[in-house]
């Protein structure tokens, strides 16, 4: 197999991993702020039914989830799934990742100390002005290392559709490689996503930056 | 009366840290309050601005009530939209300052006059000028607080106070949190607003200041008012002697 083949093939399966990772992104962070509002909610039934969601999506296997999103329309209702495949990557990833989103933003809230409330509170600010204008910016500066973390390792877990059988990147590594008896296939793998994540740590080090003008 | 507070009463589960307190404030009055720590110096002034919520009395701003008391004794507030315009009636400077970090000087006191009373900008950019050169802080108008000494913050937060023309200043420990160099030059901002005869109320544990400055001193000890007075009233001859007690221990 000649190189341009090869990278030609992942290069498309590069576009599929890209999908997988932007959906995720798109939908986890702002299902997390949903989930950390829940998870802070007034009643103990809502944060509850929060807490063990978070558990359930933190103490057990991505690649598991992955499965149960897939076959458990089949096995539970008997749904037909076909077509599904892509539809339940992007449920099983946004559900994990909302999670640790979710937690992350609820540290960043807690970081904030009660004075910057009861000043804005003092000086007439209503509930929605404090929360955008007050405690929303803070927190996105203390949580954006965090947000850095959660998404380098997202770009890596695409991998993890491999187990749907979806064609994403590294499952099309995984063909190549065992068809052409080649370890190159991997190599060139490991050097797409940590090109990837260069990028990411690289835009996510500049947003960072844009926030060094206060401590 | 700019504000008058009758029967507060005040606990948190059994702790009963307010009991029966009245305060009448009278405009342009400086009253300064002082006691020991955990006598509810700081819970009368976090009740007087709404932090804490009453469990018996009344509370009004110029003659407006903000919380009365039903006949089962209980503290009945008004409506939330009200009682947000009875803040406009006043102004609290923090112990810690609490200046919005991400936010420069001229943006931590122009941004509630322009996003909270809504007016316009050439007034509230002008009279904000104004305010920093009162409180000497011009230069630094486009300093974030960060950068910023602890006795700059605190006059900023004053200033951030002012900016939305309170008719009544409290202060809680404005200077508990400063080095001793740093507190007089706070405490000469607030002895300059005492003649411009702003009315202020200062939980404070500076005696000199309060006998230097207030027209009246409270002191508290468990949740009551234990006297009050002119300065040379409760300083030179006290009566009570949980006072004399307090001001004896002071001056060791």
């Amino acid at each position: 197999m000649s190189w341009a083949t090869m990278l030609t093939t992942m290069g498309e399966g590069m576009l599929r991993t890209s999908a997988i990772f932007f959906l995720t992104v798109l939908f986890s962070m702002p299902l997390g702020m949903i989930v950390m509002l829940l998870r802070r909610s007034r009643f103990s039934v809502v944060r509850w039914i929060m807490k063990i969601y978070i558990a359930v999506m933190r103490g057990t296997p991505l690649m598991l989830q992955l499965l149960a999103w897939y076959f458990g329309p089949y096995y539970l209702f008997g749904m037909s799934i076909r077509g599904y495949r892509f539809t339940a990557i992007i449920i099983g990833f946004t559900m994990n990742y909302a999670a640790y989103f979710a937690e992350i933003y609820r540290g960043g809230i807690e970081a904030i100390p009660n004075g910057q409330y009861e000043a804005a509170d003092v000086l007439g600010y209503n509930k929605v002005q404090t929360f955008f204008k007050i405690i929303l910016p803070q927190v996105i500066k203390t949580i954006l290392p965090a947000i850095t973390n959660e998404v380098i390792t997202l770009v890596k877990d695409t991998s993890l559709a491999f187990a749907l059988a979806y064609n994403e990147m590294f499952a099309l590594a995984k063909q190549i490689a065992a068809s052409q008896t080649s370890f190159t296939p991997y190599v060139v793998a490991g050097v797409f996503y940590f090109i990837a994540n260069y990028l990411v740590a690289f835009i996510m080090e500049r947003i960072e930056k844009a926030f060094d003008y206060y401590q | 009366m700019v504000l008058e507070m009758k029967g507060i009463k005040k606990s948190f589960g059994q702790l009963e840290v307010l009991r029966d307190i009245s305060l009448q404030v009278s405009p342009g009055e400086v009253i300064s309050i002082i006691g020991p720590s955990g006598s509810g110096k700081s819970t009368l002034l976090r009740c007087a601005t709404f932090l804490e919520r009453i469990d018996a009395g009344e509370i009004s701003y110029l003659d407006v009530p903000a919380v009365t008391t039903n006949a089962q004794g209980t503290a009945e507030y008004v409506g939330n939209a009200e009682l947000r315009k009875m803040k406009q009636n006043f102004g609290l400077v923090f112990q810690q300052f609490n200046l919005f970090p991400h936010y420069s000087v001229m943006k931590n006191i122009t941004d509630a006059p322009l996003h909270v009373q809504k007016r316009s900008r050439e007034e509230v950019f002008a009279e904000a000028e104004e305010i920093l050169k009162k409180m000497d802080l011009t230069k630094r108008a486009d300093a974030y607080p960060c950068q910023l000494s602890g006795g700059q913050q605190q006059r900023v937060a004053i200033a951030r106070a002012l900016a939305l023309k309170p008719s009544i200043l409290f202060f809680d420990e404005p200077t508990s949190a400063l080095d001793p160099e740093l507190t007089g030059e706070v405490l000469k901002v607030i002895r300059q607003l005492a003649e411009e005869k702003m009315t202020m109320v200062v939980v404070t544990h500076e005696m000199p200041f309060a006998k230097a400055v207030s027209n009246r001193v409270i002191f508290m000890d468990g949740g009551v008012i234990v006297e009050q007075g002119t300065p040379e009233q409760v300083f030179e001859n006290p009566q009570q002697e949980r006072t004399k007690q307090f001001l004896r221990n002071y001056q060791q």
